[in-house]
């Protein structure tokens, strides 16, 4: 704090110049502009902070306190935390959420990235189209497709009930990610391809030595995205995974939490931050990724 | 754009040059087919999926609106009564459609300018930056079930943390995702906590914009508000357009929050997760994909009914998407 005020009043005392009454109004008008600032950033990070702070509080209550509109809890309860854990079936839904990110996550990454390098890359007739085409499946919203998909996957491959569904389809590109990591890879000098190709490198070979390396930070992007996609997903696992308790992932299972088990909210509040955590954790691991990445989407194009 | 339809098109040599034979154009074609080749090989996964999961679902959709589907008997042809239902017999289709427009309105236009008040904001805040950042950031990553389910406690009538502060303030304390009035704006105040992406995107623009414009409009005796109006505004003009076309396609799709919350607020148990009827309280909270979801699969079976309402929707987010495109040649990247 003392730090940035004298800082921005480094002049009045560097500069030997007369100390005007005009200055000495610059130097409050700062201050006071400093301080509308930071108690505005102050007021905001409470909007954005205290409903964790609240839910923390209230998963930390006994059964009893929870149903109270106590703000404290009178004990500690920490138990709370592995008593969660005893909920029929809450295991499992960790299991499958992890199944289905991370497979979901390498297949996506995997399918998108010669797709992305052919549309940014080469020069070929209906290249305008498969990009509008693009545009277009990022756009789609996942419901207006829903119901034939759904027939496909009960009648015809009878694997409804499980997390297939939802993760092959995967690994035939994702149109977000083929979008960002096409959006990236414009910014890439075709001098480099060139040079890669006069060595005698093949397309493949120039994708995975040249491209790959370089497109490090768009791809951990995609990545973490995609991650974000299927821990969070509850439209898919509603229609596809409904049916069967043993394939639901977190994100499903946690909205039959309060009423199905009749619990209180100490322990689905405690649930409810247990599936914040991953999402959490792997922002703070990743956060400059993942803020490009998301600016990528906005900026960039 | 028309530059790149001359690249693009199979014979970029004139008629004259091939009539006489220039030993470039036959070297040129095979460069071309060539690349074709190479570009339709990286595609072809890709090209695989959007034929299974997007035209053939698509064109299915268009054919079972015209059909009667339970899903178990085959279906029958029978012409526009699906669409006749939908549009003036059902009696949750014309509520889904006001109470969307309405998140669309709303939502969307209280989204960008928070989201543009927080990103001015953060680019203004000189001690403590990276804090300030992360804070506002975090709520944005809060998987949406979970963060529906954490305000449908911390605003429950009853024992709610904010009710019990209003009271305390001898403030009104409303009925929140209990009351039809207010669970709509309160699903809007969710969506505000999450405005993590906007400021993000907002902030990048902000920082973009020439710091010259600034101190010449300074120079010209322009006050805050007017160099907000003169320079920031024109500035980003472009990054608040694609605000608020990706908002309206977003929120066109809007369903996990307005199906939990619902959900939890009514209390309705639901082991499979099928026996919550949408909308609570008293419909407020319907939009047009929990009735594709209602029609489709709770209840109903009535798989005809429910492509129309997917139809509906795909005619929205279509139409937002052309616009995006058209708005924004640069989304297509030619260079």
């Amino acid at each position: 704090m003392s730090d940035t005020l004298t800082l921005d009043s480094a002049p009045s005392t560097s500069a030997p110049a007369p100390r005007t009454a005009a200055h000495r109004r610059a130097v409050r008008q700062r201050r006071l502009n400093w301080i509308a600032v930071h108690s505005l950033g102050i007021a905001a990070a409470l909007f954005f902070l205290l409903p964790f702070v609240f839910l923390f509080l209230t998963s930390l209550m006994s059964d009893d306190q929870s149903l109270s509109a106590n703000l404290w809890p009178q004990h500690w309860v920490w138990s709370n935390y592995v008593n969660v854990f005893k909920v029929p079936g809450f295991t499992d839904w960790w299991k499958n959420s992890i199944e289905y990110s991370v497979l979901g996550t390498v297949l996506t990454v995997a399918s998108s990235i010669p797709a992305a390098y052919a549309l940014a890359k080469f020069r070929f007739p209906g290249r305008r189209v498969a990009m509008m085409a693009v545009i277009s499946m990022m756009m789609l919203p996942p419901q207006v497709i829903i119901v034939p998909m759904y027939l496909l996957w009960t009648n015809q491959l009878h694997l409804t009930g499980t997390i297939w569904p939802l993760v092959i389809p995967m690994a035939f590109g994702d149109a977000f990610s083929i979008f960002l990591l096409r959006q990236f890879l414009l910014t890439i000098p075709k001098e480099y391809l060139d040079a890669a190709k006069v060595d005698g490198c093949g397309e493949f070979t120039t994708l995975r030595r040249v491209v790959l390396p370089m497109i490090k930070p768009a791809v951990s992007a995609v990545a973490l995205f995609q991650f974000f996609y299927c821990w969070n997903d509850f439209f898919g696992p509603q229609i596809y995974l409904a049916q069967n308790p043993g394939a639901w992932t977190v994100s499903y299972g946690l909205q039959t939490f309060h009423s199905a088990h009749h619990t209180d909210w100490n322990l689905t509040m405690a649930a409810t931050l247990l599936v914040m955590a991953p999402v959490i954790i792997v922002f703070f691991f990743a956060q400059k990724a993942f803020i490009e990445g998301v600016t990528l989407t906005g900026v960039k194009g | 754009m028309s530059s790149t339809t001359a690249e693009t098109g199979p014979s970029p040599t004139p008629p004259k040059a091939r009539a006489g034979k220039s030993p470039v154009a036959p070297a040129l074609r095979r460069k071309h087919r060539r690349e074709l080749r190479v570009a339709l090989a990286f595609l072809s996964p890709w090209l695989i999926g959007f034929a299974i999961f997007f035209a053939y679902p698509l064109i299915s959709t268009v054919y079972f609106s015209f059909m009667h589907y339970d899903g178990y008997n085959p279906p029958s042809f029978v012409g526009l009564k699906n669409w006749t239902y939908i549009l003036s017999e059902n009696p949750y289709f014309w509520t889904a459609m006001r109470n969307t427009l309405w998140l669309v309105v709303v939502m969307v236009t209280l989204r960008v300018i928070f989201g543009l008040g927080i990103g001015m904001l953060i680019t203004k805040i000189k001690t403590g930056a990276g804090f300030f950042r992360t804070a506002f950031y975090l709520p944005y990553l809060a998987p949406p079930v979970a963060a529906t389910i954490g305000f449908a406690f911390l605003l429950n009538p009853g024992t709610g943390p904010v009710n019990h502060l209003l009271g305390k303030l001898g403030l009104p304390q409303p009925g929140w995702f209990n009351d039809p009035n207010w669970s709509k704006p309160s699903l809007v105040l969710l969506a505000l906590w999450g405005i993590g992406d906007l400021m993000v995107i907002f902030m990048a623009a902000l920082l973009d914009v020439p710091t010259e414009q600034y101190e010449a409009a300074s120079l010209d005796g322009a006050g805050p508000f007017q160099r907000f109006r003169y320079v920031t505004l024109p500035n980003i003009m472009p990054i608040i357009m694609f605000a608020v076309v990706t908002g309206v396609i977003q929120t066109l799709q809007y369903y996990t929050q307005a199906m939990v919350a619902g959900q939890v607020a009514s209390g309705t148990l639901s082991g499979s997760g099928q026996n919550y009827f949408p909308g609570y309280p008293g419909g407020s909270t319907w939009t047009v994909p929990q009735l594709v979801y209602n029609l489709g699969f709770q209840s109903n079976d009535d798989i005809g009914a429910a492509c129309v309402v997917s139809l509906v929707l795909f005619v929205l987010a279509m139409a937002f998407t052309s616009l995006l495109m058209r708005r924004r040649a640069g989304l297509m990247g030619d260079d």
